[in-house]
């Protein structure tokens, strides 16, 4: 029983590391209907920029102001330069830009900052705490606490400023909010800055426990369950999502795994989603689209 | 008659002394396949480093193989074997008047990939440590060159190393060995090699896999912790390697216990697991440090001289920057083979096949060339396209890799049936008939 609640721990917390790159992509499909494929592009230019800038001698608070700041005039010129010329483009052509996008970004972070591999450490040892026979890591610990923290953050951004409210008018109908005198280009360039500073935590939280380099964009792929499963508009989906994925591939490593040749977590995860595409495509928690016909 | 003798100097100059100037002018085209950037750069970007510095050194301080320059030309890949096919398509016939001696795959997928094309091309495609393991045996793969150290080598080594930790190959009995190992082709290339090792010594052979891209493993380390393994093979690569060795520390395993192999001993591998690195051992045929000979001589003829490919000179040494010299260096020191055999001027396919299936490197001669400690002996042979199968045992003390012991050779009496059945079924599956020693001597002369 104890080797059972322990995997589903360790799971459930892996899980919110998860959760933490797929509410990036969430914020930004919710108000603008963009799958931003640069998610993780963006999640590795900010973790690369705060680790080079520590690198450098920079202390760690002024690390991650100037980080964040960097960030934020990202969200702005790619509004302004790549998403404002496209208004009213469809949906593909918008997912095909921010795929353009993620090559530049790319690009453009390997060349000012180099290829090589950082060790990133966030003083946050990755030592086991125990539960009687229960063994927790103490980082995914710390991690899960983050996200839970940034949650309750997000929550207090969109439901008690006015800021949260008019991007939930957008998210809801942009016409309407288009004709209630709503900034539709400043609120795109306020979630595109949240979704940075959201990549920016789960870049250093997943760059502490691999190593800040090139590859960390690739953790997104390990979003796209979750966000199937949660559904792309829901924050409170991505979560769940997370922690259905993170438990799920865990147990299934676990019990599964020895039976199927083990080695199973790569496609365990896409097996889930795309069993909630056939039963429910929307997600657990997505808005289900209803259309007049 | 005086017109007839003018002719023929006329013939004889061109020809006679006019063809070497012509050759040199030439130069030997190399053609490389790099990844500088995308998800595998933070490798790449040495590795390339380390070869193109070599090249550049035999041009530059050398003058070039016996009055051959090299002319590399890069292609960018980002380590996609599909790149690489193309890249092989577009330089196959060579350029600038040199024929293609041999291709740098770069990548053991990409090899894969090519085996077949360039056997029909018959242009060698050399692939140091990586590869089709069963292609050591040249008499089915006469265009392919796993050189130095193949997946089953890699296995046997580190099994003997183990042995030489516990005391010899006969208290290996009743041992528990787990291999943590990638869950792809290459993570899985060395288990009939360590099935046939665990037969014949006793031990436990543990199998645990690690799903791409191995950033969360607490399964599998619950597994070992629940096992209770006496030595942990890790047989991962990149962020697999860093997020194991984070995990063995959590779960209590002494990462001293751990012996990681090739592709899992940079220090890209090492520098972000931090403490939890620290006492970690791995297979090194490219030893780590930048106390070589060779690094001596590169230091001051390219790095002090502001003509190195290094971006970053706090790397000089590294292990993926050694990768790339010692690959440069084996391509140099067979293609002075073929020189030597076929006269200077470039080789074409058929005579890089020549010159890399008669390479020997002595130890006299890896003194020579500043390799000594760097480089294993080599001796190729048209059977036997490995030929060195040996590596050095390094240690990671937190800053850098400590060399722990000199070349530690495998066990080829008994890998050598299982790379021939292997060979053998590939030949069958294929409808290769498989050439015999002296053919493969005459075919080249």
């Amino acid at each position: 029983m104890s080797l059972f609640l322990e995997t589903l721990i360790g799971g459930v917390l892996a899980g919110t590391l998860y959760a933490l790159v797929a509410i990036g992509f969430v914020l930004i499909y919710k108000a603008s209907g963009v799958f931003n494929y640069a998610q993780g592009s963006l999640l590795l230019f900010g973790a690369l920029t705060f680790v080079s800038l520590k690198e450098t001698g920079v202390p760690i608070a002024a690390a991650l102001a100037v980080t964040a700041g960097l960030l934020i005039v990202t969200a702005v010129a790619i509004e302004r330069f790549l998403l404002r010329p496209l208004t009213n483009r469809g949906p593909l052509t918008l997912f095909m830009a921010t795929l353009g996008l993620s090559y530049l970004v790319e690009g453009v972070a390997q060349g000012l900052m180099g290829s090589r591999v950082r060790a990133l450490d966030l003083g946050i040892e990755d030592l086991p705490l125990f539960l009687g026979d229960i063994m927790i890591s103490r980082f995914d610990l710390v991690a899960a606490g983050v996200a839970v923290v940034l949650v309750v953050a997000l929550a207090l951004l969109f439901h008690r400023t006015r800021i949260g409210i008019q991007l939930r008018g957008v998210a809801d109908d942009t016409r309407a909010a288009l004709s209630l005198g709503i900034d539709i280009h400043r609120i795109w360039q306020i979630v595109w800055a949240v979704a940075g500073l959201v990549g920016l935590v789960a870049g250093l939280l997943w760059g502490a426990r691999q190593g800040v380099q090139f590859s960390l964009s690739l953790v997104v792929l390990k979003a796209l369950p979750v966000l199937i499963i949660g559904g792309f508009t829901s924050i409170a989906g991505a979560i769940v999502g997370g922690i259905v994925v993170g438990a799920g591939e865990s147990l299934a490593e676990t019990y599964v795994g020895p039976f199927l040749g083990g080695g199973i977590t790569s496609w365990f995860a896409y097996g889930l989603a795309l069993a909630f595409l056939l039963v429910r495509p929307a997600g657990l928690l997505g808005e289900r689209p209803i259309e007049r016909v | 008659m005086r017109r007839s003798l003018f002719a023929a100097l006329l013939v004889g100059t061109v020809f006679g002394v006019g063809a070497p100037a012509a050759a040199a002018e030439v130069g030997q085209y190399i053609p490389l396949p790099t990844y500088r950037v995308g998800a595998y750069a933070s490798s790449g970007e040495l590795w390339w480093a380390g070869e193109r510095d070599y090249f550049r050194y035999i041009n530059e301080v050398e003058g070039g193989i016996d009055g051959i320059k090299l002319k590399v030309e890069e292609f960018e890949t980002e380590w996609s074997p599909d790149r690489t096919v193309e890249v092989y398509e577009r330089v196959k016939a060579g350029k600038d008047g040199s024929p293609l001696a041999f291709f740098f795959t770069h990548g053991t997928p990409a090899s894969y990939a090519l085996l077949d094309k360039a056997a029909a091309d018959r242009i060698p495609l050399i692939d140091p440590a990586g590869g089709r393991t069963e292609s050591v045996d040249g008499s089915v793969f006469p265009y392919a060159f796993p050189l130095l150290f193949s997946y089953y080598s890699q296995a046997s080594t580190g099994i003997n190393y183990i042995a030489s930790k516990v005391g010899g190959l006969d208290k290996l009995k009743g041992l528990k060995i787990a291999t943590v190992y990638h869950d792809s082709a290459y993570g899985r290339a060395s288990q009939p090699a360590v099935d046939a090792l665990a037969k014949r010594y006793g031990f436990e052979n543990i199998q645990i896999p690690v799903a791409d891209p191995g950033s969360e493993q607490s399964p599998q380390w619950r597994q070992v912790r629940e096992v209770k393994p006496d030595w942990i093979f890790l047989r991962t690569w990149g962020v697999s390697t860093v997020v194991a060795l984070k995990t063995a520390q959590r779960f209590g395993f002494p990462a001293n216990r751990i012996i990681g192999d090739v592709w899992a001993g940079s220090e890209s591998d090492v520098i972000p697991a931090g403490a939890a690195a620290i006492g970690y051992s791995a297979l090194a045929p490219y030893p780590g440090g930048s106390d070589f000979e060779i690094h001596k001589r590169l230091k001051a003829a390219i790095l002090d001289t502001g003509k190195s490919d290094l971006r970053d000179p706090k790397l000089f040494g590294a292990v993926n920057y050694n990768v790339g010299l010692v690959n440069a260096a084996l391509a140099v020191e067979a293609l002075r083979t073929g020189y030597r055999h076929f006269g200077a001027r470039p080789l074409t396919g058929e005579e890089g096949r020549w010159a890399f299936e008669h390479l020997t490197i002595e130890p006299a001669r890896l003194k020579q060339i500043g390799f000594d400690g760097l480089l294993q002996p080599i001796a190729i042979t048209p059977t036997d396209h490995e030929g060195g199968g040996a590596a050095r045992i390094q240690s990671w003390d937190g800053s850098r890799w400590v060399l722990q012991t000199d070349w530690i050779k495998a066990d080829h009496a008994l890998l050598k049936p299982l790379i021939e059945a292997g060979a053998k079924a590939y030949a069958r599956e294929k409808g290769i008939v498989p050439r015999a020693a002296e053919s493969a001597e005459a075919a080249a002369q």
